[in-house]
């Protein structure tokens, strides 16, 4: 009896450990080989002069200078619309809104419409920031409309994620302040914000990298044109093609194949970084908590 | 005229959003007088209203949304639930220890200064020495005078809640409401935390909820006794648990009740 | 009953304590209470209008969305827009038909999930279950990076590696054909493959994380019936961690349904009905292609489909709400 038991029962045992492993093997293979495949053609392109030129057709030299340049302008002004906005509103949604029932419907609806806008394809924001920040406030192809259109594009994500990082403070450390006769404010200060830095930080970090990789959004708001910035001052107000949107007129056109994935390698190697430093924080909260 | 309460009347309902109705009746026509400078233990079954009352006390029940309250709490002649008070400075006068220890992630320095520094203290020199005399009154001081900078989630759970005793203590106050403090604790510091109540119960007007019957007995001058958001009979502790007049309460005491 | 004895010194101490702090609190604290208040009013305030704000630009951008989508909508006629298979905005008789785009949408994405899914939860599967401590601990963060690689690079490693394979593939099938219209490698199936490849790192991800979270109790109770550790996966972790799987799931369709840019480099982009060695294009890359340089009723199309893609993404986002919460709740 428990021999023929045993028999029926080791087979299919063997058979899916294989199964999953080979998926697994699969699996890595694929991913492994993308990834080295991007390193291994792209860090034959990485010179100084592909680094820190801007593109010449006169003299066929190819640079994303101006592309890194564009890219961080974005980021910056994107960053300053949106994580101020975005951290306020989480703060005000959970420590104000979110704790009295009278609003409780309301908050729970803008929740949802919050989850849903994050869910929303980037190239309908990039229709939306095109139309409306482009043409109707007059904008037009600018760094400015692709950082407005982007602002709205991160909004929820940070909302959401700040959200998420307000609700890992304990309630006990906001009655233990409130007990000491603190103002709501003064407990936020004091005791939340402390508490919730790092998961905010983290936030923010994921919005940079969201920003980064962005492509289809930016390419009908921020423009095409990669030219070094002749007024840095000014520049917000013009034209201005980040890495992935030089990158991907690059492969469309044909011609710079080698350099898109040189570009590629820079993005892979910026968002590295971002990965490793919001896994640095978040690992921090863990090893507070444990 | 510091730290006594008048309860006349009040009542708590906890709103209940399915309904337009007005929920649960969690309080039912409480009154009680209590002097200053005495020890009360509130005591009761689970549920019973005990911490409810407690909270009611110094208003931090206003953070559970659809609270509605009628009649009224004096605190030295004054209607904490009037709208002109202002519910920061009553929980100065009415400080308050969790059933949790609930440190911040601070300092213990830090968690004894909060209190002070939120009330407008910022020498360095007179917070040194009010979280020097709080953690001394809530004998701690000679166990972490040498790591004052450390952080107070590094202490064990018993140092914990004297901790927050002394941050409690550091604002001055001048009613204490203590919530099971010691029901997370262990006996040796469950005794620590008692004794320490003892000392400084010609200080403060003490209001503790306890499960604890012994603990009731050991440290408290008056006992109210709870059961379902009724005040069934309070009195002199002495009074209370030698001749209990409501049948109930005798048998609360001695165990035999069967409350579910 | 206990008597307590304490000792003279900490007698001493304490009632230094109570006359310190009584000083305290007479002089020093009611003076500079009127800053905190302000400060508490100010910041009430700034934290409102931030809310506020925020929740005008989220609702304003779905309202917007909304009506922007409409116009067209209602000049076209909903029948003829989402079911009409002529899409020819630039004629002299235009037409704006976007059926084939919808249905290229749709069939694309759930092919590249039905792909990607299986794969990722056998990968989690193996990461979080059988795998060597060493192997997990350095593959988990890679795939956790993989999954914010700007899709253009997937439309880059697409186009330069996939498509030359697919067309290959495509000359062996057709080599005696004479009606097909060869894609060279840009089409349906490549956009499958590239959509797979991309979200197969998010769906990997998602499933680990709930299959960790399964509680340990679970496995052992499993494994003390005499079940053995294949058996225990797949018959009591997998179905503990379906919501989160599911979910993961969801979150895949949602990338894959709003990818413009990868299907763009690797789909062909002309207007045809799906199939695999068709040249396609998705709602996304629609809007894309055409956005450049359209105008009036051609433009007013645009954002009808982009309303398309709203409602697909807001029904994902209910069915989400509506099933997996309640069952995820309903299993806790």
């Amino acid at each position: 009896m428990s021999d023929k038991f045993s028999r029926h029962k080791h087979l299919p045992d063997a058979v899916a450990k294989v199964a999953v492993t080979l998926c697994f093997a699969f699996t890595i293979t694929v991913l492994a080989s993308m990834l080295f495949y991007i390193i291994i053609r792209g860090i034959s392109k990485i010179r100084f002069s592909f680094l820190f030129s801007q593109p010449s057709p006169l003299k066929g030299t190819y640079g994303i200078f101006p592309g890194i340049i564009n890219t961080l302008y974005i980021i910056v002004l994107t960053l300053t619309i949106a994580a101020p906005i975005g951290i306020g509103a989480a703060i005000y949604l959970n420590e104000y809104a979110g704790t009295s029932r009278k609003f409780a419907k309301i908050v729970r609806l803008i929740d949802f419409t919050i989850e849903t806008l994050s869910g929303i394809p980037s190239i309908v924001y990039g229709l939306f920031g095109a139309v409306f920040f482009g043409e109707t406030l007059k904008l037009g192809y600018s760094i400015l409309t692709g950082s407005l259109t982007l602002s709205l594009m991160v909004l929820p994500i940070v909302i959401r994620t700040s959200q998420e990082a307000l609700r890992t403070v304990p309630q006990s450390y906001r009655e233990g302040s409130l007990g000491c006769g603190a103002t709501k404010w003064y407990m936020i200060w004091t005791v939340v914000l402390p508490c919730a830095k790092k998961g905010l930080t983290a936030s923010v970090l994921l919005a940079v990298g969201r920003i980064t990789g962005e492509s289809a959004a930016l390419l009908f708001t921020a423009g095409a044109v990669s030219r070094l910035p002749e007024n840095w001052l000014t520049h917000p107000l013009s034209s201005g093609a980040t890495l992935t949107v030089q990158m991907y007129f690059g492969v469309s056109s044909g011609k710079y194949i080698d350099e898109a994935f040189g570009i590629a390698f820079v993005l892979a190697f910026i968002l590295l970084g971002i990965y490793f430093l919001s896994d640095f924080l978040t690992r921090q909260i863990h090893n507070k908590k444990g | 005229m510091e730290g006594h309460f008048i309860i006349e009347d009040f009542n708590l309902w906890y709103g209940d959003p399915s309904h337009k109705t007005r929920g649960t009746h969690a309080l039912k026509h409480i009154s009680i007088e209590i002097q200053k400078k005495e020890v009360l233990a509130l005591i009761g079954p689970s549920g019973c209203g005990k911490s409810t009352f407690l909270r009611s006390l110094n208003r931090m029940n206003d953070f559970i949304d659809g609270i509605e309250t009628s009649g009224k709490i004096l605190l030295d002649q004054q209607d904490i639930y009037s709208p002109k008070t202002d519910v920061a400075l009553l929980r100065k006068k009415v400080g308050m220890v969790f059933q949790k220890p609930n440190p911040f992630p601070m300092s213990i320095y830090d968690n004894v200064a909060y209190g002070p520094k939120i009330h407008g203290i910022r020498a360095k020199s007179q917070l040194d020495g009010i979280v020097e005399t709080a953690l001394k009154a809530a004998a701690l001081w000679d166990e972490v005078s040498d790591r004052l900078k450390k952080p107070a989630l590094g202490l064990s759970g018993g140092q914990q809640q004297r901790l927050c005793i002394a941050r409690a203590l550091a604002v001055g106050p001048e009613v204490l409401l203590m919530d099971e403090p010691t029901s997370a604790l262990d006996p040796v510091s469950t005794n620590k935390i008692e004794s320490l109540i003892c000392r400084l119960k010609t200080r403060y007007t003490w209001i503790i909820v306890t499960h604890n019957m012994g603990q009731a007995s050991r440290i408290s001058d008056k006992t109210a006794f709870f059961l379902s958001g009724e005040l069934v009979e309070s009195g002199l502790t002495t009074q209370l648990f030698h001749m209990p007049k409501d049948k109930r309460l005798e048998s609360y005491i001695t165990g035999n009740f069967n409350f579910t | 009953m206990v008597k307590y004895v304490s000792q003279p010194s900490v007698k001493e101490s304490a009632s230094i304590t109570a006359e310190n702090l009584k000083s305290c609190g007479n002089s020093l604290f009611t003076n500079t209470r009127s800053i905190y208040y302000l400060w508490d009013i100010l910041m009430y305030w700034i934290f409102t209008f931030c809310g506020i704000s925020a929740v005008a630009a989220v609702l304003g951008i779905s309202i917007y969305m909304v009506l922007a989508g409409i116009p067209a909508i209602q000049k076209i006629g909903l029948i003829k827009f989402l079911f009409g298979i002529s899409w020819n905005p630039a004629s002299s008789q235009p037409s704006f038909g976007i059926f084939p785009m919808i249905l290229s949408s749709v069939v694309g994405t759930l092919f590249s999930v039905f792909l990607a899914v299986p794969i990722g939860v056998l990968t989690a599967v193996f990461l979080s279950e059988l795998s060597p401590k060493w192997i997990y601990r350095s593959v988990r963060p890679a795939i956790e990076l993989m999954s914010g690689i700007p899709s253009v690079i997937y439309g880059l490693l697409g186009a330069i590696l996939l498509t030359p394979l697919v067309r290959r593939l495509e000359n062996f099938f057709f080599r005696a054909s004479v009606s097909h219209t060869f894609t060279g490698g840009a089409n349906l199936l490549s956009a499958v493959i590239v959509l797979a490849v991309m979200i197969l790192p998010t769906v990997i991800h998602i499933s680990e994380i709930s299959i960790q979270a399964v509680p340990g109790e679970l496995r052992e109770a499993s494994l003390a019936l005499g079940a053995t550790k294949m058996e225990t996966i797949f018959k009591v972790v997998l179905p503990a961690a379906r919501p989160g799987i599911l979910s993961g799931a969801v979150l895949g369709i949602g990338r894959a349904v709003g990818e413009a840019m990868a299907v763009m480099m690797v789909s062909g982009n002309t207007v045809n009905l799906p199939l695999p060695f068709h040249s396609v294009r998705f709602l996304t890359t629609g809007i894309v292609t055409e956005m450049g340089y359209s105008s009036g009723l051609h433009r007013q199309a645009l954002f009808s489909i982009g309303l398309v893609l709203f409602v697909f993404i807001l029904f994902l986002n209910l069915f989400l709400e509506s099933t997996l919460k309640r069952g995820g709740s309903s299993n806790v």
